[in-house]
């Protein structure tokens, strides 16, 4: 190199100028790739996420832990390995009501759903179906039905049949306008009912006390009383199991062997939860000794949650979609440890000059660190908006959970955490191979 | 091409060149599978029903209250909308393939004394003409007599007695069951039976016709039984008809219908082409989703190519500088470039091949899926190289356009 000092450092300084100017605007692209694909992969994550939170939530916080839900195995000796089948999924009328009027629980309802025609008195509006619940009383005390106006029936009704009905507050705004519709008169299946309740905001998601119909978004518009539903041979909608010479129409028989009954039982302690498993048992083994069963005894009682996990009430295809998110955020991950060394190493020189200036490793560590986390605090942001955009989408999906994809505080909360947390994880690397570099080694090589 | 020179070149960047094979693995792996599960909900969606989908329509009516004669008033019904100008056919049903809600099935058994069910059948019912309103195709024997139908109720109420004469006698298979429970072998007068122990004599077979829903159990293991349906029984009306008349078919049997009684609420009015929609409609959305996930893969993969290159031939530019003072073409750099990428994505693919197998193997163990055919592994392998090659051509070709004088330049 045949120049002089000066020329040369002229040359270098302008060589330098042009490289910095072109690293800065490749690193702005790197960088803006970075955060996107931060931001693509959190928000791919945490929609999937944030809809199997709100698919697998507790229905009933609180007063979940205490509901059971007992099983029975009705069935003949066809198909029977001891120890090997589940009880049915459902009860018998006949088992039902020994069960409900055995009392053994602290409150119980024996509850089905039905499909009853609703014939409005306001003539603007057609006849129309509605989900219905036909159920004891022990239903609204044990799950908590808030009422906007009135109140549940009683035992009494219960007991005498009563033409009485609590309808829901969606219910009662369409076919009343709204307001207080205690007293007035619901034309259901041709019978005149009398309002008792409006029920408040009270919708359980998953609907985990019959899960036949809909496990999600069901909002049953009346119910009834059990026992006029049976007067009135109103339509019964949900699943029958039948065994043997079982079989059945819209209303199935009550002797029939069939099973298309819940019973509920609310169980304050451990002792009363063993308790009431040792009656089922005795009643299975007086069961089976009066020849109505013939297999030995079979039963269970699980809680809400353990019954919505038997059930595996999460649709398969969430869970898929949630592990293909997280695939996906891995992908993106990985890529932006890659670019971060890129950006990092790029650097090598400038952190090699701090290094012989006297930082210590530890401090650009820091610095490095600060870097990656700001560009996942801002990949997080947009992985937020995006998680905004995809559960709108997941709204407009054809599934009957779709409405209820909403981010709540804690899914907000876990979406910075997790972005955080990604980047910092995806710039540890990167920084730790970055601060490796040797201050003499990089001021040489300039 | 010699690969030396690129493998040495690689050693000094292992980290971040680890990073690049990590990256095209797990998308490799992921888009395989992903392609698969496209593959296997676009076979579902195009299961053959059996019957004449185009040309169906289904009314389904709901009563208010009890109703005296549902068996006069359905036979009415049927009467008016055969009188429809243009319904060819027109029967009672209590289910259709591939249509949500309402489904009947029973257990059925080669043996009376059979512990277990041979398989989990749905069971279609209907009078007259179902089948040649449907379009489900018989291939063997015959269809169903006028003297061989039984009224739904009178068919529970015989269950409930345990009296098996009022029961129908005969029974018409899909041509998949027959062959499950007899393969190879005739089935027509054979006997099958139903709960406790009821023997039904095979009549006929039809070519396909699908279930309504819990696919799994066996898609075409349907059978008919001759069982007269009301509207009281939660039955429907379909209607068989031209495919560019079904709206307007549908819109007067509706009127009609309304029309014979007014006061029964409509609970179901659609095509059958609609109801077969709607019933996929969860598998089309996936399908759908897998789509967006791929296709965001491979974007970011790509990209991720396109920085890192971008990066490495920064860093190079002295070196390719040097070489190209030496005598390399503008073809040898680019070349060279695209060589590491194939390199890479090499090396890539085989590690996310292994990863595609592994997550398959998961799959199967938690979704009942089938496994993996062997020939997603080339197609990902061609799909991910020509990816990497196309990320990778711009930045080879600036480094192909660093001039020599870099060489002397930098120093």
């Amino acid at each position: 190199m045949g120049e002089g000092p000066t020329g040369e450092m002229h040359s270098v300084f302008g060589y330098y100028f042009d490289l910095a100017l072109r690293s800065l605007r490749r690193n702005n692209a790197l960088t803006a790739l970075m955060v996107l694909a931060i931001a693509l992969g959190i928000g791919a994550s945490m929609t999937t996420l944030t809809v199997l939170h709100v698919l697998s939530g507790d229905p009933l916080p609180g007063r979940s832990g205490s509901l059971y839900y007992p099983q029975l195995d009705p069935r003949d000796g066809h198909g029977y390995v001891p120890g090997k089948v589940e009880p049915m999924d459902q009860l018998t009328w006949i088992d039902g009501m020994n069960l409900l009027q055995a009392k053994r629980a602290d409150r119980q309802a024996l509850m089905t759903g039905g499909d009853v025609a609703v014939q409005p008195d306001n003539s603007t509006l057609d006849p129309f179906y509605e989900d219905t619940r036909f159920t004891t009383t022990g239903f609204f005390p044990m799950f908590g039905v808030l009422f906007e106006y009135g109140h549940a029936w009683g035992d009494a009704e219960d007991e005498a049949h009563a033409r009485v009905a609590v309808i829901s507050s969606r219910f009662n705004d369409k076919v009343f306008g709204g307001g207080d519709s205690t007293g007035k008169t619901l034309r259901l299946d041709g019978a005149a009912f009398r309002i008792v309740g409006v029920t408040g905001d009270w919708h359980p998601n998953p609907n985990f006390y019959d899960l036949n119909r809909k496990s999600y978004n069901e909002d049953e518009g009346v119910f009834i009383p059990l026992s006029t539903s049976q007067d009135l041979s109103m339509a019964h909608d949900g699943s029958v199991n039948c065994w043997g010479n079982g079989g059945a129409g819209q209303a199935p028989d009550h002797d029939s062997p069939c099973a298309w009954m819940q019973l509920w039982v609310q169980l304050d302690s451990p002792a009363e939860v063993a308790a009431y498993k040792e009656f089922l048992v005795h009643y299975s083994e007086q069961q089976r000794a009066l020849g109505r069963f013939q297999r030995s005894p079979n039963v269970r009682l699980r809680s809400v949650m353990q019954w919505l996990d038997y059930q595996q009430v999460v649709p398969d295809d969430v869970r898929l979609q949630t592990g293909l998110a997280f695939g996906f955020l891995l992908v993106c991950l990985v890529n932006t440890v890659g670019l971060m060394l890129a950006k990092f190493l790029r650097r090598a020189g400038e952190l090699g000059v701090r290094r012989a200036l006297g930082a210590s490793r530890r401090a650009l560590f820091a610095q490095l660190l600060v870097e990656s986390g700001v560009v996942g605090l801002i990949g997080g942001v947009g992985g937020l908006l995006l998680a905004l955009v995809g559960l709108w989408l997941v709204r407009r999906q054809p599934a009957e959970y779709a409405p209820l994809a909403h981010l709540d505080p804690l899914m907000l909360l876990a979406t910075f955490l997790l972005a955080l947390g990604a980047s910092l994880l995806a710039g540890l690397l990167p920084a730790w191979r970055a601060c490796q570099v040797t201050p003499a080694l990089q001021l040489k090589s300039n | 091409m010699e690969l030396r020179p690129i493998f040495s070149t690689l050693r000094r960047h292992k980290t971040t060149a680890w990073l690049l094979i990590l990256e095209i693995a797990l998308t490799c792996a992921i888009v395989c599978n992903a392609v698969f599960l496209i593959g296997q909900r676009l076979q579902r969606m195009d299961l053959p029903s059996g019957i004449a989908e185009h040309e169906l329509v289904q009314i389904q009516l709901g009563p208010i209250g009890k109703n005296a004669d549902a068996k006069a008033q359905s036979a009415t019904d049927l009467a008016a909308l055969r009188q429809i100008a243009g319904v060819r056919q027109a029967a009672m049903t209590n289910q259709m393939p591939f249509s949500c809600c309402s489904d009947s099935t029973g257990s059925i058994m080669l043996d009376p004394h059979q512990q277990q069910g041979t398989a989990q059948v749905a069971e279609f019912m209907g009078g007259a003409g179902l089948l040649s309103t449907l379009g489900a195709e018989l291939v063997e024997g015959r269809d169903f007599q006028p003297s061989e139908y039984v009224d739904f109720d009178a068919a529970v109420q015989a269950l409930h007695d345990g009296n098996a004469r009022g029961l129908p006698q005969e029974i018409i298979l899909t041509r998949g069951l027959a062959e499950r429970l007899w393969p190879g072998q005739e089935a027509l007068g054979r006997t099958v039976y139903f709960g406790d122990a009821l023997p039904f004599r095979v009549i006929g077979v039809v070519a396909s016709l699908a279930r309504p829903k819990q696919l799994e159990q066996g898609v075409q293991y349907s059978a008919v039984l001759p069982i007269r349906m009301t509207v009281a029984d939660g039955s429907s009306y379909i209607l068989r008809t031209a495919p560019q008349d079904r709206e307007a078919i549908l819109k007067a049997a509706v009127a009609k219908l309304k029309q014979l009684d007014p006061n029964r609420v409509v609970l179901v009015k659609r095509t059958y082409d609609d109801a077969r929609r709607e019933y996929f409609a969860g598998d089309r959305a996936m399908a759908g989703i897998l789509v967006g996930v791929i296709l965001a893969l491979l974007t970011v993969t790509a990209l991720g190519i396109v920085g890192l290159a971008s990066f490495w031939v920064g860093q190079r530019r002295r070196t390719i500088g040097v070489r190209r003072a030496l005598g390399a073409t503008r073809g040898d750099i680019l070349h060279y470039f695209q060589a590491e990428n194939f390199l890479l994505a090499s090396f890539g693919i085989a590690l996310g091949m292994v990863l595609a197998y592994g997550i398959n193997l998961f799959l199967m163990l938690h979704y009942e899926l089938p496994r993996l055919p062997g020939i997603y592994f080339p197609v990902g392998a061609l799909v991910l190289w020509g990816i990497g090659q196309l990320a990778v051509l711009g930045p080879a070709l600036r480094a192909a356009n660093v001039p020599p004088v870099v060489a002397t330049r930098s120093v």
